[in-house]
């Protein structure tokens, strides 16, 4: 095609032919600047094939000079991370729960690594702070289901309860009503009873109807005087703390279904010193046993 | 040669017609490969197809558009690693179609939520989200409790899923029904199940009301099974052909 060339302020440019009512199109070269980029942006590429993890071929790719892997960084900084929480963090694994929590330094630490981890896993249900709410346990008062030691709590961290985990604590309270083992008048009247225990006013006909009913068939959990067992998770009944509500109907639903919470086991998702951290900070909230 | 672009400036076909094959040849050389390439999906073991009741509660998580709020993909960052628990695999998310990795989170990251909290938690924060995390600005799904789940076309659907690789067999198709019934109701025999999915699925009544069989039981089946299946005491996250 031919190119003629017109006139502009710099000098002759070629123009592509066409024209139209006398409007010309010039055929100007692309600008320098954005040439010149254009050449280096190709042999960055170039470059960037060579050294970093780029051509796939028929059995894997190229892995480039550089040998870079976002997985092998990201174990790496980890590590790192490690390094950085220092000394403190390598005794954690080692101390035991007691050492961690008489040594100032350590406890210290153990308890900046709990407070964070707590909020990331355990507020979601237990509460900000661990204060809990209807079905989960408060956990900053001196009130354990499964009991307050250091160890216990350890323990409950590490396997959970009902968490399906083979040494998660265990165990099933009936659904007294719902599976029809006691009669409803029976449930409404261990109600009343358990309302007693727990220092309130109640029905003293219900209470006295049933005792019988109480040593039969809760006894063997929660004791003669209702005082409950760690060993069983069986609460304390004559406390004034309530896992699914002290009102007389949440009492009842409790009796008729039988509820009883799950706690995930920790173990396997958290590490061995973390959960250590955890059960040292949440014995000291607790101003544990 | 280097004025011969006009001519391809001048024809718009023949600009087409290029474009199209300079595309083309970046599509070839991208994402060809990945679909034969052996180590795109790392060898692990424990990843299965989901089980029918999995399945039905991943296509209300698709339903309801889980995704996007919330992500399945924990990348290999510090940060992501430190709060969500391991990356995401490639092989985690074989037998997902559609994919759930999402790009958008609103929410948290769900690609390890599977067992971190308990059955009831889930219902209940389903269910009313702001009764358990008071910050929470999510939407409550209330209704997933009331409506019964839909289970006369499970097998049709899981048919579906093997026209595009998932290796459901035969007897597992013709059992979904039956193994969908097992999954939330542990006093039937779970031999099925255990068969075709494993010894490690999840049997139990998952919305608390053992009556009924919802939208909800399905849904939490789900979720606690997300991120659940690689061991990753085995798998060797440093080893060579598992580095990218």
């Amino acid at each position: 095609m031919s190119a003629p060339e017109t006139q502009n302020d710099s000098g002759p440019v070629p123009t592509t032919g066409h024209e139209w009512d006398g409007i010309r199109e010039l055929d100007n070269p692309l600008p320098r600047w954005w040439l010149w980029i254009f050449y280096a942006s190709v042999v960055y590429a170039i470059g960037y094939w060579i050294l970093m993890p780029a051509w796939p071929g028929l059995t894997g790719y190229t892995r480039g000079v550089l040998g870079k892997s976002d997985r092998a960084a990201v174990v790496e900084q980890l590590s790192e991370l490690k390094t950085q929480r220092g000394q403190q963090n390598a005794r954690l694994t080692q101390a035991s729960l007691q050492e961690i929590e008489s040594d100032p330094k350590l406890q210290a630490h153990a308890l900046a690594v709990g407070q964070s981890v707590f909020g990331d896993n355990c507020a979601t249900c237990h509460g900000v702070g661990g204060i809990g709410s209807k079905g989960y346990a408060n956990l900053r008062d001196d009130v354990w289901l499964w009991g307050g030691t250091l160890d216990d709590i350890h323990r409950t961290l590490q396997y959970g309860i009902r968490s399906g985990h083979p040494q998660a604590r265990f165990s099933q309270m009936p659904a007294f009503g719902r599976d029809q083992i006691l009669t409803a008048a029976q449930v409404g009247d261990l109600t009343e009873f358990v309302v007693a225990l727990s220092g309130r006013p109640a029905n003293a006909a219900a209470v006295q109807r049933a005792a019988p009913v109480y040593a039969a068939n809760c006894v063997a959990c929660h004791g003669p005087e209702g005082r409950g067992d760690t060993l069983q998770g069986a609460p304390n009944l004559t406390d004034k703390e309530w896992l699914y509500g002290s009102a007389r109907q949440d009492i009842k639903a409790q009796i008729h279904a039988g509820r009883g919470g799950v706690m995930p086991a920790w173990s396997g998702r958290l590490d061995p010193e973390t959960v250590k951290a955890l059960a040292v900070y949440v014995h000291a909230n607790a101003a544990g046993q | 040669m280097w004025k011969n672009h006009s001519k391809l400036e001048r024809h718009s076909l023949l600009l087409v017609l290029g474009i199209l094959l300079v595309v083309s040849v970046g599509g070839l050389v991208e994402i060809a490969p990945l679909f034969f390439l052996e180590s795109t999906i790392e060898k692990v073991k424990g990843v299965r197809p989901y089980t029918p009741l999995e399945q039905a509660g991943r296509d209300i998580y698709v339903r309801e558009g889980c995704y996007v709020c919330h992500s399945q993909m924990i990348r290999p960052l510090r940060d992501e690693v430190e709060r969500y628990g391991h990356y995401s695999l490639a092989a985690e998310s074989m037998y997902d179609h559609p994919f759930q990795w999402g790009s958008k989170r609103t929410g948290p990251d769900l690609a390890r939520v599977g067992g971190k909290y308990s059955d009831a938690w889930h219902v209940q924060h389903l269910t009313d989200p702001r009764a358990v995390v008071p910050e929470s600005i999510m939407p409550p799904y209330a209704f997933l409790a009331q409506k019964d789940l839909k289970v006369d076309d499970i097998e049709a659907r899981l048919r579906t899923l093997t026209r595009v690789g998932v290796p459901y067999t035969e007897t597992a198709l013709k059992n979904a029904r039956a193994d969908l019934a097992a999954q939330v109701d542990p006093t039937l025999s779970g031999a099925s199940l255990a068969r075709y999915y494993g010894e490690k699925v999840n049997r139990r009544d998952f919305d608390g009301d053992p009556e009924r069989l919802t939208e909800m039981d399905a849904l939490v089946a789900y979720l606690q099974m997300l991120g659940t299946l690689v061991d990753f005491r085995t798998y060797k996250a440093d080893a060579a052909e598992n580095l990218r």
